[in-house]
């Protein structure tokens, strides 16, 4: 499964620069990584802005009929008429893809924004309180992420009956965990730097220390997280519309669409499987390519690769 | 030369280790079978018309009061949570309410091939992962990794089910090459190991291929990194072969702490198989935790959940018990 939260125990080994000088082919392929680099920075920003765009823009101006059937043009081939061909009851794909990435990428968004929120919390929580709330807390991020995600999900919407909200909330309650060891951990290591140490000696509050002058210090970290946490968000919601278990049918976003695309895959039409599949993949790429340039940005001596 | 006796495995660290790790289970899964508990009660979930299903709708008032009664539905959630965790002791997990049989027969039904489908993609993931990941690492930056490396990513962003519908068409489709879903044949009454294997080959690789990312991504991290450390820089000075510093030395330091790593990977495994076993209607547990859902057969999810927890609990363990062999600096204290 991708895994595109950023948690504190499963990063990769990271080269950290050293202060000899490289060989000189080294450095060649180095300056090449750079400048790909920098184009791959580009190419990230620009797909997320027409992503965006396209998913606020082209609702205005074409109104997506849901009702509509037209079995005349049912399964047509990609064609200039039909970009990404027709489904099984002759709706235009290519639009359909546009309304499904919206609903997909509302839900992600609204869905990490939620995650991000909790685990903050409960992250801050944890390292400004510290001591057995610290332990307690954590030992309950461990018990939570001994459940796989999708399981847990797949639970919460079961129990719940599927619909927008129960998957949202599934989504956000499984993904907090890696917000809040990240959040917790940069707490800690904040704790004791001389700012704060100062605030503290001045006769701050634990309260006001931690609002004033712990979260500010980490809200970028946070900040990050919320974005990879946006196409891990996608991606689950998919998986859980895929199963029958996301948003009802006339909400199809991307996975649902796939779902209801399985008949006519099996009677050998590949189009409508395809392009909401790929529709799911580019905002993901994207947003991760961004990510990691804000990534080494926050985090310089640490020139990771970005990880999914 | 003489040769020092290689000393045994650390038995006792490793056993201790062990022994906390299932003590440390034990409130783990009494948090889990609570919340599942606790996330029902809180749901509009009636354990009652679930159980009567269609029957439900003209059975009488007493039948159903009668069926509320033996349920104990009327009980906090706390009782029954109680009541299952005590007879889930004594191997009594409950009656499965969409597929009208015990829990436990269904989870011993099935669980063999899901375990089958799990193990064979889990060894090619690992397997060609590491063959991929140390050919992107011994030259970082050249045309064969980065070409590695954005398909990988691409690979890692596409949804399981989606490449397997994909596959599907291409393999069993177009192709005609393999059966597109099951585990025999429709005519077959039993399960030939030839068929099974025939029929194996498509989810198998489906699942694999997206395990493969995470396994390239990190021995090419591992390994790369490796190769810029000072025994490998030394070795090379000293004048070895590209091979001898590769295989020798490379590959000792950078590969083994990241395979050490593949036990934390049980709930990938387990999510992968929720969506590939449903796709190619596998005959397994992930797809059963999916029908259960799509039911809403609370005994059954409730049950599944537990049991993948373990499943990750363990592979945590494996993890840890590796990596302590790995490299002894790290020991068994975790």
């Amino acid at each position: 499964m991708a895994d595109f939260t950023p948690t504190a125990e499963a990063a990769p080994p990271t080269s950290v620069e050293r202060g000899s000088p490289a060989p000189r082919w080294r450095t060649a392929a180095a300056g090449a990584q750079r400048g790909s680099r920098a184009l791959r920075v580009r190419v990230s920003a620009g797909l997320v802005a027409v992503v965006v765009l396209t998913v606020l823009l082209v609702p205005l101006f074409f109104p997506l009929d849901e009702q509509a059937v037209h079995l005349a043009d049912k399964l047509r081939a990609p064609s200039l008429d039909h970009p990404f061909g027709t489904d099984d009851v002759g709706r235009d794909l290519l639009l359909r893809c546009v309304y499904g990435l919206r609903v997909s990428l509302l839900v992600g968004v609204v869905a990490a924004l939620a995650a991000t929120v909790i685990g903050t919390a409960v992250g801050a929580l944890a390292g400004a309180v510290g001591g057995w709330t610290d332990r307690v807390v954590m030992r309950l991020v461990d018990v939570f992420s001994s459940v796989p995600h999708l399981l847990l999900g797949i639970f919460i919407v079961a129990m719940f009956q599927p619909g927008v909200w129960p998957v949202v909330i599934s989504v956000a309650l499984t993904h907090w965990l890696s917000t809040a060891r990240i959040v917790r951990a940069e707490l800690l290591s904040l704790r004791s730097r001389p700012y704060v140490e100062a605030a503290i000696s001045g006769g701050a509050s634990r309260l006001r220390v931690t609002v004033r002058h712990l979260l500010p210090a980490v809200l970028p970290q946070a900040g990050l997280a919320a974005v990879l946490m946006v196409p891990h968000a996608i991606w689950h919601e998919s998986a859980l519309s895929f199963l029958g278990l996301g948003l009802p049918s006339h909400k199809a976003s991307l996975g649902a669409m796939v779902q209801s695309a399985r008949s006519s895959l099996l009677a050998g039409d590949w189009w409508p499987t395809l392009f909401p599949g790929l529709l799911i993949i580019i905002p993901t790429l994207a947003i991760a390519g961004l990510a990691g340039a804000w990534r080494e940005r926050i985090n310089p001596r640490r020139r990771s690769e970005l990880t999914l | 030369m003489t040769r020092t006796r290689r000393p045994g495995l650390p038995w006792l660290p490793m056993a201790r280790l062990v022994g906390r790790r299932v003590l440390f289970a034990v409130p783990v899964l009494f948090c889990v079978t609570f919340g599942v508990f606790a996330i029902a009660a809180a749901s509009p979930f009636d354990p009652v018309k679930a159980y009567a299903g269609t029957a439900g709708l003209t059975a009488s008032q007493e039948n159903l009061d009668q069926l509320r009664a033996n349920l104990g539905a009327d009980d906090p959630f706390t009782v029954r949570w109680w009541d299952w965790l005590t007879s889930a002791v004594t191997g009594d997990l409950g009656d499965s309410s969409s597929l009208r049989q015990p829990v436990a027969e269904v989870i011993a039904e099935r669980i063999g091939w899901s375990t089958l489908l799990c193990a064979v993609a889990f060894t090619l993931a690992v397997l060609g992962g590491t063959v991929l990941g140390v050919l992107a690492a011994r030259r970082r930056g050249g045309l064969f990794d980065r070409a590695i490396t954005f398909v990988c990513y691409t690979l890692e962003a596409a949804p399981p089910f989606w490449l397997g519908l994909l596959a599907v068409w291409l393999f069993a489709l177009k192709l005609d090459a393999l059966p597109a879903g099951g585990l025999t044949d429709t005519a077959s009454e039993v399960a030939t190991a030839g068929q099974v294997t025939h029929h194996l080959i498509l989810p198998a690789a489906v699942l694999a291929v997206s395990q493969l990312p995470w396994f390239v991504l990190y021995v090419r991290q591992g390994v790369g990194d490796a190769m810029d450390e000072d025994p490998v820089r030394g070795a090379r000075a000293r004048g070895l072969s590209e091979r001898t510093v590769l295989f020798g030395h490379a590959l000792r330091s950078g590969l083994l702490p990241v395979l050490t790593l593949v036990g934390s990977r049980v709930p990938e495994l387990i999510t992968g198989a929720l969506l590939i076993e449903t796709v190619f209607s596998w005959p397994g547990i992930a797809s059963a935790t999916v029908e259960a859902a799509t039911s809403v057969d609370f005994p059954l999810l409730a049950a599944l959940t537990v049991l993948a927890t373990v499943a990750v609990l363990a592979g945590n363990l494996l993890s840890d018990l590796l990596y302590g062999l790995a490299d002894p600096r790290v020991g068994f204290d975790g």
